[in-house]
Protein backbone atom coordinates (compact mmCIF):
# COMPACT_ATOMS: atom_id res chain seq x y z
CA UNK A 1 0.00 0.00 0.00
CA UNK A 2 0.91 3.43 -0.54
CA UNK A 3 2.52 4.93 2.89
CA UNK A 4 1.94 8.65 3.41
CA UNK A 5 4.78 8.54 5.67
CA UNK A 6 7.18 8.22 2.53
CA UNK A 7 6.45 10.71 0.44
CA UNK A 8 8.46 13.91 1.29
CA UNK A 9 9.97 11.78 4.01
CA UNK A 10 12.80 9.34 2.07
CA UNK A 11 14.79 6.71 4.10
CA UNK A 12 18.51 5.21 3.00
CA UNK A 13 20.23 8.79 2.48
CA UNK A 14 23.53 9.62 3.89
CA UNK A 15 22.02 10.51 7.52
CA UNK A 16 21.71 6.73 8.04
CA UNK A 17 25.71 6.23 7.06
CA UNK A 18 26.16 9.58 9.60
CA UNK A 19 24.35 7.89 11.86
CA UNK A 20 25.98 4.67 12.24
CA UNK A 21 29.62 6.09 12.58
CA UNK A 22 28.65 8.53 15.13
CA UNK A 23 27.39 5.30 17.47
CA UNK A 24 30.34 3.42 16.67
CA UNK A 25 32.76 6.41 17.02
CA UNK A 26 31.02 7.51 20.08
CA UNK A 27 31.17 3.92 21.61
CA UNK A 28 34.89 4.05 21.09
CA UNK A 29 35.35 7.94 22.24
CA UNK A 30 33.38 6.98 25.86
CA UNK A 31 34.90 4.12 26.55
CA UNK A 32 38.06 6.12 26.23
CA UNK A 33 36.57 8.89 28.57
CA UNK A 34 35.95 6.06 31.54
CA UNK A 35 38.93 3.78 32.08
CA UNK A 36 36.83 3.73 35.67
CA UNK A 37 34.25 1.28 34.10
CA UNK A 38 37.04 -0.90 31.69
CA UNK A 39 38.10 -1.45 35.45
CA UNK A 40 34.89 -2.43 36.59
CA UNK A 41 33.91 -5.08 34.05
CA UNK A 42 37.14 -6.48 34.44
CA UNK A 43 36.81 -6.95 38.38
CA UNK A 44 33.90 -8.32 37.72
CA UNK A 45 34.58 -10.67 35.11
CA UNK A 46 37.81 -11.69 37.51
CA UNK A 47 35.75 -12.86 40.04
CA UNK A 48 33.27 -14.73 37.68
CA UNK A 49 36.13 -16.33 35.77
CA UNK A 50 37.88 -17.55 39.33
CA UNK A 51 35.15 -19.73 40.44
CA UNK A 52 36.09 -22.01 37.82
CA UNK A 53 40.05 -21.30 37.20
CA UNK A 54 42.89 -19.41 38.90
CA UNK A 55 43.66 -16.92 36.17
CA UNK A 56 46.94 -14.79 36.43
CA UNK A 57 44.47 -11.47 38.12
CA UNK A 58 47.56 -9.17 37.28
CA UNK A 59 47.70 -10.36 33.35
CA UNK A 60 44.13 -9.86 32.44
CA UNK A 61 42.94 -7.07 29.96
CA UNK A 62 40.35 -5.59 29.26
CA UNK A 63 39.80 -3.27 26.05
CA UNK A 64 36.69 -2.08 23.29
CA UNK A 65 37.79 -2.70 19.72
CA UNK A 66 37.06 -1.56 16.78
CA UNK A 67 36.88 -3.10 13.12
CA UNK A 68 34.94 -1.66 10.13
CA UNK A 69 31.10 -1.90 11.64
CA UNK A 70 31.15 -3.51 15.32
CA UNK A 71 33.12 -2.31 18.20
CA UNK A 72 34.26 -5.52 20.12
CA UNK A 73 35.04 -6.34 23.75
CA UNK A 74 38.12 -7.81 24.01
CA UNK A 75 39.22 -9.90 27.04
CA UNK A 76 42.61 -11.70 27.38
CA UNK A 77 42.93 -13.41 30.40
CA UNK A 78 46.03 -16.13 31.10
CA UNK A 79 44.66 -19.30 32.67
CA UNK A 80 47.49 -20.70 35.22
CA UNK A 81 45.18 -23.73 36.16
CA UNK A 82 41.61 -24.65 35.59
CA UNK A 83 39.75 -26.04 39.11
CA UNK A 84 38.74 -29.02 40.03
CA UNK A 85 35.22 -30.45 39.33
CA UNK A 86 34.89 -27.25 37.22
CA UNK A 87 33.65 -28.96 34.49
CA UNK A 88 30.29 -30.34 36.72
CA UNK A 89 27.00 -29.65 35.87
CA UNK A 90 25.77 -28.95 39.07
CA UNK A 91 27.68 -28.92 42.73
CA UNK B 1 18.91 36.51 44.75
CA UNK B 2 22.78 36.27 42.16
CA UNK B 3 22.10 35.19 38.69
CA UNK B 4 22.79 32.42 36.26
CA UNK B 5 25.88 31.65 34.93
CA UNK B 6 25.56 29.88 31.73
CA UNK B 7 28.41 28.98 29.77
CA UNK B 8 27.74 28.13 25.60
CA UNK B 9 30.01 25.62 24.70
CA UNK B 10 30.52 22.77 21.48
CA UNK B 11 33.80 21.29 21.44
CA UNK B 12 33.96 21.80 17.80
CA UNK B 13 34.65 25.47 16.44
CA UNK B 14 32.40 27.13 13.97
CA UNK B 15 28.99 25.67 15.38
CA UNK B 16 27.97 28.97 16.11
CA UNK B 17 28.61 29.39 19.82
CA UNK B 18 29.32 33.20 19.41
CA UNK B 19 26.00 33.78 17.46
CA UNK B 20 24.13 31.76 19.54
CA UNK B 21 25.56 33.21 23.00
CA UNK B 22 24.91 36.98 21.15
CA UNK B 23 21.29 36.16 20.27
CA UNK B 24 20.11 34.21 23.67
CA UNK B 25 22.28 37.33 25.57
CA UNK B 26 19.76 39.72 23.05
CA UNK B 27 16.70 37.91 23.16
CA UNK B 28 16.91 37.54 27.46
CA UNK B 29 17.38 41.48 27.27
CA UNK B 30 14.62 42.02 24.72
CA UNK B 31 11.93 39.98 27.67
CA UNK B 32 13.49 42.78 30.42
CA UNK B 33 16.23 40.52 31.68
CA UNK B 34 19.50 41.90 32.82
CA UNK B 35 22.42 39.81 30.60
CA UNK B 36 26.44 40.16 30.54
CA UNK B 37 27.71 38.61 27.56
CA UNK B 38 31.37 37.32 28.73
CA UNK B 39 33.60 36.60 25.39
CA UNK B 40 35.72 34.26 27.13
CA UNK B 41 38.22 33.42 23.83
CA UNK B 42 40.96 35.20 24.91
CA UNK B 43 43.44 35.89 21.96
CA UNK B 44 40.51 35.06 19.09
CA UNK B 45 37.86 37.68 20.59
CA UNK B 46 34.46 37.71 18.06
CA UNK B 47 31.10 38.61 20.43
CA UNK B 48 32.33 41.87 19.84
CA UNK B 49 32.18 41.84 15.95
CA UNK B 50 29.14 39.54 15.66
CA UNK B 51 27.56 41.74 18.48
CA UNK B 52 28.58 45.04 16.57
CA UNK B 53 30.18 46.65 19.57
CA UNK B 54 34.17 46.48 17.81
CA UNK B 55 34.44 49.89 18.29
CA UNK B 56 33.46 50.89 21.55
CA UNK B 57 36.17 48.51 23.12
CA UNK B 58 38.15 49.86 26.15
CA UNK B 59 39.31 47.91 28.51
CA UNK B 60 38.84 43.89 28.48
CA UNK B 61 38.64 41.22 30.72
CA UNK B 62 42.27 40.80 31.11
CA UNK B 63 42.65 44.53 32.11
CA UNK B 64 40.15 43.87 34.48
CA UNK B 65 41.54 40.61 35.84
CA UNK B 66 44.63 42.25 36.38
CA UNK B 67 43.16 45.18 38.32
CA UNK B 68 43.85 47.77 35.47
CA UNK B 69 40.44 48.90 34.98
CA UNK B 70 36.79 48.13 37.27
CA UNK B 71 34.59 45.57 36.27
CA UNK B 72 31.53 48.47 35.76
CA UNK B 73 34.43 49.87 33.21
CA UNK B 74 34.93 47.68 30.94
CA UNK B 75 31.69 46.83 30.46
CA UNK B 76 30.24 47.62 26.84
CA UNK B 77 26.58 48.48 26.55
CA UNK B 78 24.63 47.36 23.70
CA UNK B 79 22.33 50.71 23.33
CA UNK B 80 19.57 48.82 21.14
CA UNK B 81 18.53 46.55 23.80
CA UNK B 82 17.97 48.20 27.42
CA UNK B 83 19.93 46.08 29.67
CA UNK B 84 23.05 44.04 27.45
CA UNK B 85 25.96 44.81 28.33
CA UNK B 86 29.64 42.74 26.85
CA UNK B 87 32.80 41.88 28.80
CA UNK B 88 35.25 41.86 25.78
CA UNK B 89 38.11 39.03 25.52
CA UNK B 90 41.63 40.48 25.14
CA UNK B 91 42.59 40.32 21.71
CA UNK B 92 46.37 40.84 22.12
CA UNK B 93 47.18 38.14 25.25
CA UNK B 94 47.11 34.66 25.62
CA UNK B 95 44.78 32.38 26.74
CA UNK B 96 46.58 31.59 29.95
CA UNK B 97 46.52 35.03 30.95
CA UNK B 98 43.61 34.31 32.86
CA UNK B 99 43.08 31.16 35.17
CA UNK B 100 39.74 29.31 36.00
CA UNK B 101 39.92 30.86 40.15
CA UNK B 102 39.88 34.55 38.60
CA UNK B 103 37.01 33.61 36.12
CA UNK B 104 34.77 31.79 39.03
CA UNK B 105 35.47 35.43 40.83
CA UNK B 106 34.70 37.31 37.85
CA UNK B 107 31.34 35.20 36.82
CA UNK B 108 30.29 35.53 40.54
CA UNK B 109 30.91 39.46 40.73
CA UNK B 110 28.50 39.55 37.53
CA UNK B 111 25.91 37.56 38.97
CA UNK B 112 25.35 39.64 41.71
CA UNK B 113 24.73 42.68 39.28
CA UNK B 114 22.56 40.43 36.70
CA UNK B 115 19.72 38.26 36.47
CA UNK B 116 22.07 36.01 33.34
CA UNK B 117 25.80 36.03 32.50
CA UNK B 118 26.27 34.01 29.26
CA UNK B 119 29.94 33.08 29.00
CA UNK B 120 30.50 32.58 24.93
CA UNK B 121 33.25 29.20 25.20
CA UNK B 122 36.59 29.02 23.14
CA UNK B 123 36.47 25.94 21.01
CA UNK B 124 38.36 23.20 22.28
CA UNK B 125 38.60 21.67 25.34
CA UNK B 126 41.89 23.14 27.28
CA UNK B 127 42.95 25.81 28.79
CA UNK B 128 39.91 28.47 27.75
CA UNK B 129 37.72 25.78 28.41
CA UNK B 130 38.16 24.97 31.30
CA UNK B 131 38.38 28.89 32.22
CA UNK B 132 34.88 29.45 30.52
CA UNK B 133 32.96 26.77 32.61
CA UNK B 134 35.08 27.85 36.13
CA UNK B 135 32.22 29.89 37.26
CA UNK B 136 29.02 28.24 35.67
CA UNK B 137 25.95 27.11 37.04
CA UNK B 138 24.35 25.29 33.75
CA UNK B 139 25.79 24.58 30.53
CA UNK B 140 24.45 24.70 26.90
CA UNK B 141 26.05 22.56 24.51
CA UNK B 142 26.00 23.87 20.70
CA UNK B 143 26.12 22.16 18.24
CA UNK B 144 25.18 21.03 13.93
CA UNK B 145 23.80 17.73 11.93
CA UNK B 146 27.14 16.78 11.46
CA UNK B 147 29.53 13.66 12.28
CA UNK B 148 32.17 15.77 13.73
CA UNK B 149 30.61 18.55 15.80
CA UNK B 150 27.88 15.92 17.17
CA UNK B 151 30.98 13.67 17.97
CA UNK B 152 32.71 16.54 19.88
CA UNK B 153 29.24 17.42 21.56
CA UNK B 154 29.61 14.12 22.97
CA UNK B 155 33.00 14.77 24.34
CA UNK B 156 31.88 18.06 25.47
CA UNK B 157 28.73 16.61 27.88
CA UNK B 158 31.30 14.17 29.26
CA UNK B 159 33.39 17.34 30.48
CA UNK B 160 30.79 19.16 31.97
CA UNK B 161 29.09 16.63 33.37
CA UNK B 162 32.86 15.51 35.09
CA UNK B 163 33.06 18.77 36.53
CA UNK B 164 29.52 18.62 38.03
CA UNK B 165 27.77 20.64 35.18
CA UNK B 166 25.02 18.22 35.25
CA UNK B 167 22.30 17.77 32.48
CA UNK B 168 23.69 20.19 30.06
CA UNK B 169 20.95 21.10 27.57
CA UNK B 170 21.10 20.84 23.90
CA UNK B 171 20.82 23.49 21.28
CA UNK B 172 20.96 22.05 17.07
CA UNK B 173 21.95 24.83 14.94
CA UNK B 174 22.35 25.33 11.25
CA UNK B 175 19.19 22.48 10.72
CA UNK B 176 18.16 22.00 6.79
CA UNK B 177 14.58 20.88 6.61
CA UNK B 178 14.95 19.96 2.93
CA UNK B 179 17.95 17.86 3.59
CA UNK B 180 16.59 16.05 6.70
CA UNK B 181 13.98 15.22 4.55
CA UNK B 182 15.74 13.71 1.65
CA UNK B 183 17.12 11.70 4.35
CA UNK B 184 20.56 13.75 3.59
CA UNK B 185 20.76 14.98 7.08
CA UNK B 186 20.64 13.88 10.37
CA UNK B 187 16.88 15.31 12.61
CA UNK B 188 16.59 16.29 15.60
CA UNK B 189 15.43 13.19 17.04
CA UNK B 190 18.79 10.99 15.47
CA UNK B 191 20.97 13.85 17.34
CA UNK B 192 18.59 13.42 20.54
CA UNK B 193 19.03 10.06 20.35
CA UNK B 194 22.61 9.73 19.70
CA UNK B 195 23.59 12.57 22.81
CA UNK B 196 20.75 11.52 24.85
CA UNK B 197 20.38 15.15 26.39
CA UNK B 198 17.57 17.56 26.65
CA UNK B 199 17.15 19.67 23.75
CA UNK B 200 16.48 23.63 24.67
CA UNK B 201 15.86 24.50 21.03
CA UNK B 202 16.67 24.26 16.93
CA UNK B 203 17.91 27.44 14.62
CA UNK B 204 17.32 26.48 10.98
CA UNK B 205 20.41 27.56 8.59
CA UNK B 206 19.66 30.50 7.02
CA UNK B 207 21.09 33.46 4.80
CA UNK B 208 19.80 35.99 7.44
CA UNK B 209 22.10 35.11 10.06
CA UNK B 210 24.90 35.61 8.03
CA UNK B 211 23.88 39.25 6.94
CA UNK B 212 22.64 39.90 10.63
CA UNK B 213 26.89 38.89 11.44
CA UNK B 214 27.57 41.21 8.42
CA UNK B 215 25.81 44.57 9.96
CA UNK B 216 26.58 43.27 13.74
CA UNK B 217 22.91 42.99 14.71
CA UNK B 218 21.80 39.88 15.87
CA UNK B 219 19.02 38.45 14.20
CA UNK B 220 16.78 38.05 17.25
CA UNK B 221 16.76 41.72 16.96
CA UNK B 222 14.62 41.65 14.23
CA UNK B 223 10.66 40.98 14.04
CA UNK B 224 10.17 39.12 11.59
CA UNK B 225 11.99 35.80 10.11
CA UNK B 226 12.18 32.16 11.10
CA UNK B 227 15.76 32.55 12.45
CA UNK B 228 14.29 35.56 14.75
CA UNK B 229 11.79 33.12 15.50
CA UNK B 230 13.67 30.25 16.44
CA UNK B 231 15.70 32.24 18.73
CA UNK B 232 13.05 33.79 20.39
CA UNK B 233 11.51 30.08 20.87
CA UNK B 234 14.93 29.29 21.92
CA UNK B 235 14.60 31.97 24.79
CA UNK B 236 11.24 31.63 25.71
CA UNK B 237 12.22 27.51 26.67
CA UNK B 238 15.54 28.83 28.28
CA UNK B 239 12.85 30.59 30.49
CA UNK B 240 10.87 27.41 31.16
CA UNK B 241 8.00 28.80 29.08
CA UNK B 242 6.40 25.56 27.17
CA UNK B 243 6.82 26.23 23.60
CA UNK B 244 6.99 23.38 21.19
CA UNK B 245 9.67 22.62 18.72
CA UNK B 246 7.86 24.03 15.57
CA UNK B 247 8.04 23.96 11.74
CA UNK B 248 9.70 26.82 10.15
CA UNK B 249 10.22 26.45 6.19
CA UNK B 250 11.99 28.02 3.63
CA UNK B 251 8.44 27.11 2.17
CA UNK B 252 5.38 28.24 2.70
CA UNK B 253 4.07 27.16 6.05
CA UNK B 254 1.25 26.11 4.42
CA UNK B 255 3.10 23.54 2.55
CA UNK B 256 4.83 22.92 5.74
CA UNK B 257 2.30 22.62 7.60
CA UNK B 258 0.73 20.10 4.82
CA UNK B 259 3.44 17.94 5.17
CA UNK B 260 3.74 17.80 8.54
CA UNK B 261 0.20 16.77 8.72
CA UNK B 262 1.44 14.29 6.02
CA UNK B 263 4.05 12.91 7.87
CA UNK B 264 1.93 12.37 11.08
CA UNK B 265 3.87 10.58 13.89
CA UNK B 266 7.46 12.42 12.61
CA UNK B 267 8.32 15.21 14.18
CA UNK B 268 8.33 18.47 12.13
CA UNK B 269 12.44 20.38 12.00
CA UNK B 270 13.46 23.24 12.80
CA UNK B 271 12.22 26.17 14.98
Amino acid sequence: MFDLRRWGARTGGSKDAAKDRLRLVLMYDRKALSPELLNRIKDEMVGVISKYMEIDEEGVQVDLDQNQDQAMLVANVPVRQVRRGAGGVSR
Amino acid sequence: MPGRVVVITSGKGGVGKTTTTANLGAGLALEGYRVCLIDADIGLRNLDVVMGLENRIVYDLVDVVEGRARLRQALIHDKRVENLYLLPAAQTREKDAVNPEQMKELTAALAEEFDFVLVDSPAGIEHGFRNAVAGADEALVVTTPEVAAVRDADRIIGMLEARDLRNPRLIINRIRTDMVRRGDMMDIDDIIEILAIELLGVIPDDEAVIVATNRGEPVVLQSRGRCAEAYRNLVDRFLGKDVPIVALDGHSKLLERLRSWMALGRRPVSG
